[in-house]
């Protein structure tokens, strides 16, 4: 239903005039605890499309530190009266956490290594566009499970909708029990494209990394990153997609991301899609005054 | 002459009858009275009754259970330091409320208990404002910085009961086996948390198919087994005096078995958490449930529910923690760790008896007489000339625990809304009524 409204959202991004106003007099927070481009500014995008007003509200770690809770900056942001919240933070739970102390409608940007849910949601309309379907396609979820949150909401969200989930990484970014979440475990990239549909590759969280969990980037590169050669063991038309930022020549090798099968472009333009289809939705459930 | 007590020190000579009177150390089960002059215990056994005790006072049991007062190997207060969260005073009120009559509190305060005068303190601080008896243990490295031992000696002659390095592990062996060495010249006991630093580091909670779906970074078990299996060689290596604080896990149990079949001076103690609570009570995020070790899964909770039961596992410990909404309404990754448990240690550990998992005399042994023979203190039985520390239980009457109505400074409760089966009643210390439930 919401890539139904996607798709819609999508025709509509790509007239003269991409204004509506289902959500004209409301007000759009967007509370950003750790830097985002694209989700962020796409959110923001949608939003205003949509006719709301929105703020952008980054909130350096240093608030954090300077102490106060997030539960404090909750109950101080819900007192100016938003309507819709985003919210992105650096732990798992945050955005949980913060909707149980707050009256109006919470959206999770991400939140730390958990989950990313309009992310999921713009890979799987990203899919199902070129395909046409989701059901029986087999994805291979490639790199830095560990501390991914792309990879968790789509392994939930491809497996509801009737995917086959494959996970690839070394074991050092693997995460525990992670084939009770049902997804075929492969530590051999070889292994794991064979006769894959759809190749999606994680960014390797270096920021993340504060113990030693691969011994260098070249060595990465040699048995994890996308290339043609790997790419070959996947089906002839079998799309790559990376969430971004990209790191060229870490994860995925420059000419793959350019390569016709790539739609990485596409799914930033489908993040506005999904965020104001996510937004819509939200609005028909709005509290009238 | 008998009345319900209601007055806040008993007569001098008070005769407790009618009880079902419940001695681990004398595996005593069976009705009968205490008689307690003073402050200490004069007779027990089922020759005491209204009619054999004279013109003392008498408090009639009406066949409930007369126990030894509970103790608590492990609590720890904001007293020095974070006086917020807790006091000695408080703690001791919450002790009382939970028919704890001896507690021994924790070393991490601030400053840390590595000096004399600070054991001196702690002393002096219970003695004016505590109700229930307090032991401190000492840090068994200065700061617990973990580099140069704590003087042991001094420390055990101030009172120091026994020495503990926090909730932290002392990371170097060469340092452990020292400490080990030099503490069994005094008897001195070895309290040690187990967590290998570097293998725990970025975790909050037990590692596995929880910690994945929730994001979590996982603390393995092997965190706790490594450690434990090194402090093990060196207790075999220098034959000092060791109990492991708090085990949360079945591999654990495998490991003080075998310590115990080799005869090593090694015992362990479990927090009445890891007992009745696993990993899925977190659920959404809930930082109630965190803490240090990790909640670990069903399979290790039943595994250390059986080390009770058989005598393998020798104390279970409150691990009373009070944390503030500071340290708490956090998300998880960043919140404290640590659960208030004082006042809901009993009535959560009845749940093991009333599931038939575990008798109660074998459950009121790991609360009473195991400690204080692990600490070398008299109380903890119902024996003549022992110190007049006793609980009256109730054990069948459910109740809901309510976070507001709890001693305790802080209200961090796992138990939050929990039933309960079982209370205590009425506590004594040193023969003096610290507690009645009635009030």
């Amino acid at each position: 239903m919401l890539l139904d409204l996607s798709e819609e959202a999508a025709q509509l991004n790509r007239q003269i005039d991409k204004k509506r106003d289902d959500l004209r007099g409301r007000t759009l927070i967007n509370l950003f605890f750790e830097a985002s481009t694209r989700t962020q500014s796409s959110f923001e995008l949608a939003g205003k499309r949509l006719g709301a007003d929105v703020m952008n509200m980054a909130v350096s770690t240093s608030s954090v530190q300077k102490g106060e809770t997030l539960v404090d900056t909750a109950v101080t942001l819900n007192a100016m009266r938003p309507d819709l919240l985003v919210v992105r933070h650096h732990a798992a739970g945050a955005v949980e956490l913060l909707s149980q102390k707050v009256d109006c409608s919470v959206i999770n940007a991400g939140d730390g290594s958990h989950e990313h849910p309009t992310q999921a949601l713009l890979d799987a309309l990203t899919i199902r566009r070129h395909k046409g379907r989701i059901e029986g396609l087999i994805v291979a979820i490639c790199g830095d499970i560990l501390h991914s949150r792309v990879a968790r909401s789509n392994i939930l969200l491809l497996n509801t909708l009737g995917a086959r989930v494959r996970v690839v990484a070394p074991s050092t970014l693997l995460a525990s029990g992670i084939e009770r979440l049902g997804v075929e475990v492969y530590t051999s990239m070889r292994e794991g494209l064979a006769d894959v549909d759809i190749v999606m590759m994680l960014r390797l969280q270096r920021e993340r990394m504060t113990s030693s969990l691969v011994p260098s980037q070249r060595e990465y590169f040699h048995f994890f990153g996308l290339d043609f050669d790997k790419l070959a063991r996947a089906k002839p038309n079998a799309l790559v997609m990376h969430p971004g930022p990209m790191n060229r020549g870490v994860e995925i090798d420059s000419n793959v991301a350019d390569d016709v099968r790539s739609v990485i472009r596409e799914q930033v333009e489908m993040g506005v899609a999904v965020r104001m289809a996510v937004l819509q939705a939200l609005a028909r459930h709005l509290p009238n005054r | 002459m008998q009345s319900t007590p209601d007055q806040r020190s008993l007569s001098s000579t008070t005769a407790f009858v009618n009880a079902r009177l419940t001695d681990p150390a004398s595996n005593l089960d069976q009705r009968g009275g205490v008689l307690i002059r003073g402050d200490l215990i004069a007779d027990v056994g089922p020759h005491i009754a209204a009619d054999t005790v004279g013109d003392a006072h008498i408090i009639d049991c009406d066949r409930r259970v007369l126990a030894p007062g509970l103790i608590d190997m492990m609590v720890f207060t904001g007293e020095p330091g974070h006086e917020h969260r807790e006091t000695l005073a408080t703690a001791s009120r919450a002790a009382a409320a939970g028919g704890v009559t001896t507690i021994v509190c924790m070393p991490n305060t601030d400053p840390v208990i590595d000096d004399v005068a600070l054991v001196d303190f702690i002393l002096r601080r219970a003695r004016d404002t505590a109700l229930v008896h307090v032991h401190p243990m000492a840090a068994m490295t200065k700061g617990l910085m973990g580099e140069e031992m704590s003087e042991i000696g001094l420390l055990s002659e101030a009172g120091a009961i026994a020495f503990a390095h926090g909730k932290t592990s002392l990371a170097s062996a060469k340092v452990m086996r020292n400490v080990l060495a030099y503490a069994k010249d005094f008897g001195a006991l070895i309290v040690h948390h187990l967590e290998d630093p570097t293998l725990a580091m970025e975790g909050v909670m037990n590692e596995g198919e929880v910690a994945t779906r929730l994001g979590l970074r996982g603390i393995p078990t092997a965190a706790e087994t490594i450690m434990l299996e090194r402090d093990i060689r060196l207790v075999e290596l220098t034959g000092g005096r060791y109990h492991a604080a708090q085990i949360s896990c079945r591999a654990s149990l495998d490991i003080i078995r075998t310590a115990k079949l080799l005869g090593l001076p090694v015992t362990c103690g479990v927090s009445i958490n890891h007992l009745t609570l696993n990993e899925n009570d977190i659920g959404p995020y809930r930082t109630f449930f965190k803490m240090k070790p990790p909640l670990r899964s069903e399979d290790d909770r039943r595994a250390l529910v059986e080390g009770v039961a058989s005598g393998d596992i020798d104390v279970i410990v409150s691990a009373h923690d009070p944390r503030g909404a500071e340290g708490k309404r956090r998300p998880f990754a960043e919140a404290a760790d640590g659960a208030v448990g004082l006042e809901t240690m009993l009535g959560a550990a009845l749940r093991l008896y009333h599931n038939d998992e575990v008798e109660l005399l074998q459950l009121l042994r790991t609360l009473t007489v195991n400690p204080a023979t692990l600490l070398g203190i008299d109380s903890g039985r119902l024996a003549k000339g022992a110190p007049a520390d006793l609980v009256l239980v109730d054990l069948e009457t459910p109740w809901v625990v309510e976070p507001d109505l709890l001693r305790s400074k802080s209200k961090n409760t796992p138990f939050d809304a929990a039933r309960l089966q079982g209370r205590p009643l009425l506590t004594v210390v040193a023969g003096r009524l610290v507690y009645n439930y009635a009030d």
